[in-house]
């Protein structure tokens, strides 16, 4: 029955150890107590060293990782070898200095420790079912680790097993953020409020079935690429979205989600250069996030779009995401999120809300609506009908929606018709529909907004 | 190679409104498959079709009963264990499995051969 062997005995032994590289500070620590000059120079030095491994960790995990598990050919052994390699990193690096390729290193030393391991369990190894890697090609001793191509396309492999359709969702957001990013099992626990067991044992499932159903460890096919891609946008974007408004938590935003999602969206157009849809989703990310600093006022409270302050927004994103949507559209039949970008692109990038160019937006949503048929999308439309055709017209296509029910339980429903029924004057139902919106809201911020426009109804 | 089960659920009512011409329309659907399975570089090494659940009888210890062990609507009608490369091939296959009142369900085979 070794099946049930595959999997665990794993990474707990290291946990601590690596708890120190990832909790390593950024910058160095502010230098020890005066007096004590020499100390306080070897403090300095170790910091620094503690600083680079952090990020390296931040940086390399994902190349270093995926190169590995080629190895090893067994995730739980793999993440064992690369965090022992993080650990002896900072060591041999305060004796040898920081190397020039700390990926390349890195990968060396996990792959290294890998073949020992193999040779020391060689007999252990044959009972476990191990990650099946198909056209194993070239790049298959420790040395190749900077043949870019082999490892760009090791990391692609990890992200696609990561994100494959035989597990859930929940599972492919866990295991991404785990071995793509390298957090914690706690760190993913907490960003998504369930308990660190819960997660352990999310992540723990997940990646005894990647090998017992021998989920390959490759990139998919030109066939299925597409379906396959769209899976792998879809995690990184859960993740922005998850990132961008905590639903149960009380400020707006969780900057770590947000960052790591645009980060993933980086490696990933970094990986695939020519796919329009990675470009879209990046654009799209960076775009939305542009304006994060205003979506809240200093008192935490929520800020519409209509009320931003948008000299504050990150012009610099806005013109990186505005390059890279005329790159995503072109070429012809735009996805869903070069589309999505498109729309955040022509907020971005008027000079007020009342300069939007409404009936461009509402020529976008007709096309986003045929390429993702959506209600949300639908709902998003009939706000930006209330700004060509007037509130009226858009209340028609919401009660359409609400007809349909699949939007049943979605707060910005009853908290779009509020608007809409409050802009004509309409007071006493307006108050009723935020009261709807109010029942179906834990956020915080977005509570006290609807609390606020309740009291201005009555 | 590696070895799945294809577990094929169906309402069993589908075949009984359908009657012969339903089930005829399975028998050939399935000897389409089995050619596609090989056309796909992988191989059936055995299947069934099940009689209906009205014909089973459940033992659980001493105890036996008349019926499945668990009423659904969609029963277990028939499996194939077949032989795939990975599990993105069994699902290839299986795409292609004949189940016009359900669907199957993919399920790698433990290996118990080690140790």
């Amino acid at each position: 029955m070794h099946a049930m062997l595959g999997g665990n005995g794993g990474p707990r032994r290291n946990r601590q150890a690596t708890a120190a590289v990832r909790g390593a500070p950024g910058a160095p620590r502010a230098p020890g107590t005066p007096g004590a000059p020499p100390a306080q120079g070897r403090e300095t030095a170790r910091n620094a060293i503690a600083a680079a491994v952090a990020e390296a960790h931040r940086r390399e995990w994902a190349l270093v990782l995926a190169a590995t598990a080629r190895v090893t050919r067994d995730l739980d052994a793999a993440e064992e070898c690369v965090q022992d390699a993080y650990v002896a990193a900072l060591d041999a690096w305060a004796r040898q200095g920081v190397p020039r390729n700390p990926g390349a290193w890195l990968t060396t030393a996990a792959r290294h420790r890998a073949l020992d391991t193999l040779r020391r369990d060689r007999t252990l190894r044959t009972k476990l079912p191990l990650l099946i890697v198909p056209d194993q090609g070239s790049g298959g001793d420790a040395e190749a680790a900077d043949g870019s191509d082999a490892i760009a396309d090791d990391r692609l492999r990890l992200i696609f097993t990561c994100c494959h359709p035989a597990l859930a969702r929940e599972a492919q957001v866990a295991l991404t953020l785990r071995l793509v990013c390298g957090l914690s099992t706690a760190e993913i626990a907490k960003a998504f409020v369930v308990s660190e067991p819960t997660m352990a044992a999310r992540v723990t499932r997940a990646k005894k079935k990647i090998s017992t159903a021998r989920i390959a460890y490759r990139v998919p096919e030109a066939a299925e690429l597409p379906d396959r891609l769209d899976a792998v946008l879809t995690v990184i974007h859960l993740l922005y979205t998850t990132g961008h408004t905590d639903p149960h938590g009380c400020g707006l935003v969780r900057p770590e989600l947000v960052e790591r999602a645009i980060e993933l969206g980086r490696l990933l157009r970094q990986l695939m250069p020519d796919e329009p849809e990675v470009c879209g989703l990046l654009a799209l990310l960076l775009i939305t996030d542009a304006r994060r600093a205003t979506r809240t006022d200093v008192n935490g409270a929520l800020q519409l779009l209509e009320n931003q302050d948008r000299s504050l927004w990150d012009a610099a994103a806005i013109a990186e995401g505005g390059a890279l949507v005329v790159e995503a559209l072109r070429g012809g039949r735009p996805g869903r999120f070069a589309l999505q970008a498109a729309i955040a692109a022509v907020h971005a990038e008027a000079s007020s809300y009342a300069a939007t160019d409404w009936p461009q937006l509402l020529v976008l949503y007709d096309r986003l609506l045929r390429a993702w048929p959506s209600p949300v999308v639908a709902l998003n439309r009939a706000v930006v009908t209330s700004m060509v055709e007037g509130p009226a017209a858009a209340l028609e296509e919401i009660a359409r929606l609400e007809q349909d029910g699949r939007l049943d339980s979605y707060r910005y429903l009853p908290a779009t018709k509020a608007d809409l029924l409050r802009r004509l004057g309409r007071r006493a139902e307006a108050r009723q529909s935020y009261q709807d919106a109010l029942d179906l809201t834990e956020n915080s911020a977005e509570r006290r907004f609807l609390a606020g426009r309740i009291s201005e109804m009555s | 190679m590696a070895q799945y089960a294809i577990l094929i659920y169906e309402a069993e009512s589908g075949y009984a409104e359908g009657g012969q011409q339903a089930s005829q329309q399975a028998m050939e659907a399935h000897g389409r498959f089995a050619g596609q399975v090989g056309e796909r570089g992988g191989k059936i090494l055995g299947g069934d079709a099940l009689e209906p659940t009205s014909t089973a009888t459940s033992i659980r210890g001493d105890i036996v009963t008349d019926g499945p062990f668990a009423e659904t609507k969609e029963a277990l009608g028939g499996f194939y264990l077949i032989e795939a490369r990975d599990l993105d091939h069994a699902i290839e296959i299986a795409k292609l499995c004949p189940a016009q009142f359900g669907g199957v369900e993919v399920r790698p085979i433990m290996d118990t051969s080690g140790g």
